[in-house]
């Protein structure tokens, strides 16, 4: 996984849900790019997301990518946040078989990949059923 | 700007070739495509290819394959765009003739994916995806197309078995390609059965790793116009972006870039979709196929499997695609695919194709995806009385 300093550099969106909104017109944005996909204006104020949304498609990995071995089969899913941005992320405490579109779900923070028994853990957003 | 035409093509068959590394694959086609143009010198030299530093640890593609061509000295540069590597290199190619730059370009694809594992070949790919956005969460090639195919699913209705007919006519057709690399017939049964790989995508839903090149000489469409031998000319050379990420698209179920790049497309050749006697579309996945037949105008939204239900994408169909096995049959060496779809298009206009010639094709057009809808490039391409 190399570096950590990319993970430090992505702590606000992958630990709080911090995004953007557009001065302008008011769009919301997730994840942050500093410039509105919507109005072309630039976008660098924070907004923090609620973490509630519903899941848009879903799909269940049986075979994963080098670094996810251990974790498979896990569930990836496009979220529909409430405030409309749409994010791509795993879904954790649910069993594959119960997941639907338009399951409400809502984010934690959950290990998202480890780099070997002594390199550092990453952490990031996962959604679960919403509990809230 | 000029009128580019091209004289000639070469491929390898697409397969596993342990014998053979990146530079002898791409040497092969190239050396037939030459044969085929009967030349010796090119211009230069444009590389299509996307994964050979992390698959082979061999980047520099385009002095590496010159100098092994013979063509040290020429002007070589190798060219990445994902998956869409193969289709980029020949704009490149296009740019170059049609502008006046260089008068004979040489364009090659080539990848070679089987020195990796398949763990370390689905990591490797997965990099046209968004690598913080996306990849950092687990997400594959496979899972994104998973993504997309179940939302299509449940925003039209239709059962996993109705994406069967893009793998039997794939599959059918490849069984004719002395190129391709299956050649066995695909029954509905098997669709059913097939292993599954990232819910709802089966194994017969994807297209294989494998290893291959090929390769196409272009030349002003007035030079190969002397020669007295049939022109094939590019009549449109297109291309378009889209978000990289499945999530950053206004709607993930219509691929605005292959609907722009087919457009301009349409636009520059001065025909529309119902002048188009076959379309090479990027069948990576079933899903693929069936949003980029909606995506070129074959379809209307939510009915490109509709099309595939009603046979309408055979060779004897209104609009046949993947006729000589495309991504699926004929095999998918990344950054190669681009360059195939086209050799096969001029095979069909040539009217070289065999027992998949589809009758009196005149215009043909390919269109190679890179990533998830993100690169689309399209050429669309004519024959000439």
């Amino acid at each position: 996984m190399g570096i950590p300093s990319k993970n430090w550099r992505l702590r606000n969106q992958r630990y709080r849900l911090v995004g953007e909104i557009c001065e302008k017109c008011r769009a919301p944005i997730f994840p942050p790019r500093d410039v509105c996909p919507e109005c072309e204006a630039p976008a660098q104020t924070p907004y923090v997301f609620s973490g509630r949304g519903e899941v848009y498609s879903y799909s269940t990995v049986y075979h994963p990518p080098a670094g996810f071995e251990k974790y498979v089969p896990y569930t990836v899913a496009l979220v529909r946040l409430e405030e409309g941005p749409m994010l791509t992320a795993q879904l954790t405490d649910v069993d594959p078989g119960e997941v639907h579109i338009g399951m409400p779900v809502e984010m934690v923070t959950r290990q998202m990949q480890t780099d070997g028994d002594e390199g550092v853990i990453a952490y990031g957003y996962k959604f679960r059923p919403r509990m809230r | 700007m000029r009128e580019v035409a091209i004289i000639g093509i070469g491929q390898t068959k697409v397969g596993e070739h342990w014998e053979k590394d990146l530079r002898h694959l791409g040497l092969e086609a190239l050396q037939a495509a030459m044969r085929d143009a009967e030349l010796e010198r090119v211009d230069a030299l444009y590389v299509g290819n996307m994964l050979s530093g992390e698959l082979t640890g061999q980047e520099h593609l385009g002095a590496l394959v010159a100098d092994f061509a013979g063509l040290r000295g020429v002007e070589a540069v190798k060219v990445e765009a994902a998956c869409g590597s193969g289709a980029a290199a020949l704009r490149l190619g296009y740019v170059a003739v049609a502008g006046g730059l260089a008068d004979v370009v040489l364009v090659v694809g080539v990848e070679k994916m089987t020195d990796a594992t398949g763990p370390e070949a689905t990591a490797a790919l997965a990099m046209a995806a968004d690598a913080d956005h996306e990849v950092a969460h687990g997400l594959t090639f496979v899972a994104i197309n998973a993504l997309l195919m179940r939302r299509y699913m449940y925003e039209y209705g239709y059962k996993k078995e109705d994406f069967a007919p893009f793998t039997i006519n794939a599959h059918a057709n490849g069984m004719n390609n002395p190129y391709a690399m299956f050649h066995g017939k695909v029954t509905p049964e098997a669709y059913a059965k097939a292993r599954m790989i990232a819910d709802p995508i089966n194994l017969l839903d994807s297209s294989p790793v494998a290893d291959g090149a090929a390769a196409v000489v272009l030349a002003p469409a007035d030079w190969a116009r002397r020669s007295g031998k049939p022109v094939v000319r590019i009549a449109a050379s297109a291309v378009a972006t889209d978000a990289v990420a499945l999530h950053d698209r206004r709607d993930p179920l219509v691929l605005e870039g292959a609907a722009l790049s087919a457009w301009r497309a349409y636009q520059q050749a001065e025909i529309g979709p119902e002048e188009v006697d076959l379309f090479e579309l990027h069948d990576a996945f079933s899903i693929m196929a069936a949003l980029s037949l909606e995506a070129a105008g074959f379809a209307r939204r939510g009915e490109g499997v509709r099309l595939a239900l009603d046979g309408e994408i055979i060779l004897q169909g209104r609009i046949p695609i993947a006729t000589m096995g495309g991504l699926k049959a004929r095999g998918h060496p990344v950054g190669a695919t681009g360059v195939y779809q086209v050799v096969e298009v001029v095979q069909q206009l040539r009217g070289e194709a065999g027992a998949n010639q589809v009758p009196n094709a005149r215009v043909g057009m390919a269109q190679n995806i890179g990533g998830s809808g993100a690169t689309v490039i399209t050429h669309v391409l004519v024959r000439e009385k």
